[in-house]
């Protein structure tokens, strides 16, 4: 049985990654082609040719304006995955069709729809619009990890691992010591954790990037919403600020952290993380040490949790973790992501 | 209600439920949307063993 969720959004890659020419990626095992037509739009189709399966994003396939045509026979596809040509005939059988995704691209990501394309809903995807505003600066990568994409998930619910991970970059004593508070909307479907602490050590990465010295405050709000989309708004201030009651928050640095977990397979986990400040924008220095400290911190969290897989991989079944305080967020989100994916296992009808 | 919530409501949906930690125990508060309230421990308690299968 799967664990992954199946008609959800997930995002499959950044905009910047798509141009016009031949692109493949795997989403929740499902091969995909992509390519940025002339006029700008991203499509999705599925990278196996109807007719002997080979791969369109393998050489010698290639894009011929906007139609791509297979590297094995010569079948030729249109943007919308329908056959064009076939080599040899005139007749193009009826269903000589590469299926299509839903596709929709925004806030920098392109996101796609991997289920029943009938129960796709652009507007039900979460939005992290500080990715494309110019009120922000964004630093990006994208790490593959050999580890499910629940792993990833367990992870980034409960960062009172910085402390001991991450010690040293984003890590201090106060994260794993402060209390949290957890709130689930079953009905949005948003799993929030909230650790507030209000004098606390300022680690290097964000005493670095805002110039502040000494305590601070240090807030780590987290937004999830299953199956893909992780936000983490984090705070720093100088210990005693607060935002104004008018919501503004002038005192304060804000730094919008968001990762897309995208599973590649059951297996392995596509790891896309931005890093979107409202402060020395536009900083290429500021902007290098970011992306290049959290990148680090990404790589410590991917070699442990791809030790994390194989553990999981080769031990027998009926291994009995042990939960703490520490996991409420983590446990919440997992019990929303086996919802989603019993929801699509159930029978569509009752016998 | 013992132990005061370490931090305010961020959502606002009428179907929220928010496990509070109570600052300095080990213990944890749900807070249901119908206000009702219980209070437990998710660490294995001590001296027990899992149920025979």
């Amino acid at each position: 049985m799967t664990s992954i969720p199946r008609d959800q959004w997930y995002v499959a890659a950044y905009s910047s990654e798509i141009r016009e020419e031949l692109f493949s990626r795997t989403i929740c095992g499902e091969p995909i082609l992509f390519w940025r037509t002339r006029s700008g739009q991203v499509t999705a189709v599925s990278d196996r040719c109807v007719h002997r399966r080979f791969p369109l994003s393998q050489a010698p396939s290639r894009l011929v304006a906007d139609q791509v045509v297979c590297g094995y026979h010569g079948f030729t596809y249109g943007t919308d995955g329908k056959c064009v040509s076939v080599p040899g005939q005139t007749r193009i059988p009826r269903t000589a069709r590469l299926r299509g995704y839903p596709l929709v691209e925004q806030d920098r990501f392109v996101w796609v729809f991997i289920g029943d394309p009938a129960k796709a809903d652009a507007s039900s995807i979460p939005r992290a619009p500080y990715l494309d505003s110019p009120d922000y600066t964004t630093v990006a990568g994208m790490e593959p990890l050999k580890a499910r994409f629940s792993l990833l998930v367990d992870n980034l619910l409960d960062l009172s691992h910085e402390t001991y991970l991450h010690g040293g970059y984003i890590g201090t004593p106060e994260v794993a010591s402060t209390p949290i508070t957890t709130e689930v909307d079953e009905e949005a479907g948003i799993v929030y954790v909230s650790r507030h602490m209000d004098d606390a050590e300022c680690p290097p990465f964000y005493a670095k990037s805002t110039g502040l010295q000494g305590r601070i405050a240090r807030w780590q709000d987290i937004e999830y919403s299953p199956p893909c989309l992780y936000k983490l708004h984090s705070r720093i201030a100088p210990v005693g600020s607060v935002p104004h009651s008018d919501g503004t928050d002038p005192d304060a640095f804000h730094v919008e952290v968001v990762y897309a977990i995208t599973p590649e397979t059951e297996h392995s986990t596509h790891d896309f993380w931005s890093v979107a400040r409202d402060f020395a924008l536009g900083d290429d220095e500021v902007s290098a040490f970011l992306a290049e400290n959290n990148r680090t911190v990404v790589l410590q969290d991917v070699v442990a949790l791809d030790v994390l897989e194989q553990v999981i991989a080769t031990e027998p079944e009926g291994y009995q973790e042990l939960s703490v305080n520490i996991d409420t967020g983590g446990l919440a989100a997992r019990r929303m992501l086996q919802r989603l994916a019993a929801a699509n296992q159930a029978p569509a009808t009752a016998s | 209600m013992t132990g005061v919530p370490a931090n305010r409501p961020m959502l606002s949906g009428e179907r929220v439920h928010r496990i509070h930690w109570v600052l300095g125990t080990d213990r944890l508060r749900a807070v249901c949307h119908c206000t009702a309230e219980r209070e437990w421990l998710l660490a294995h308690p001590v001296g027990h063993v899992p149920a025979a299968r």
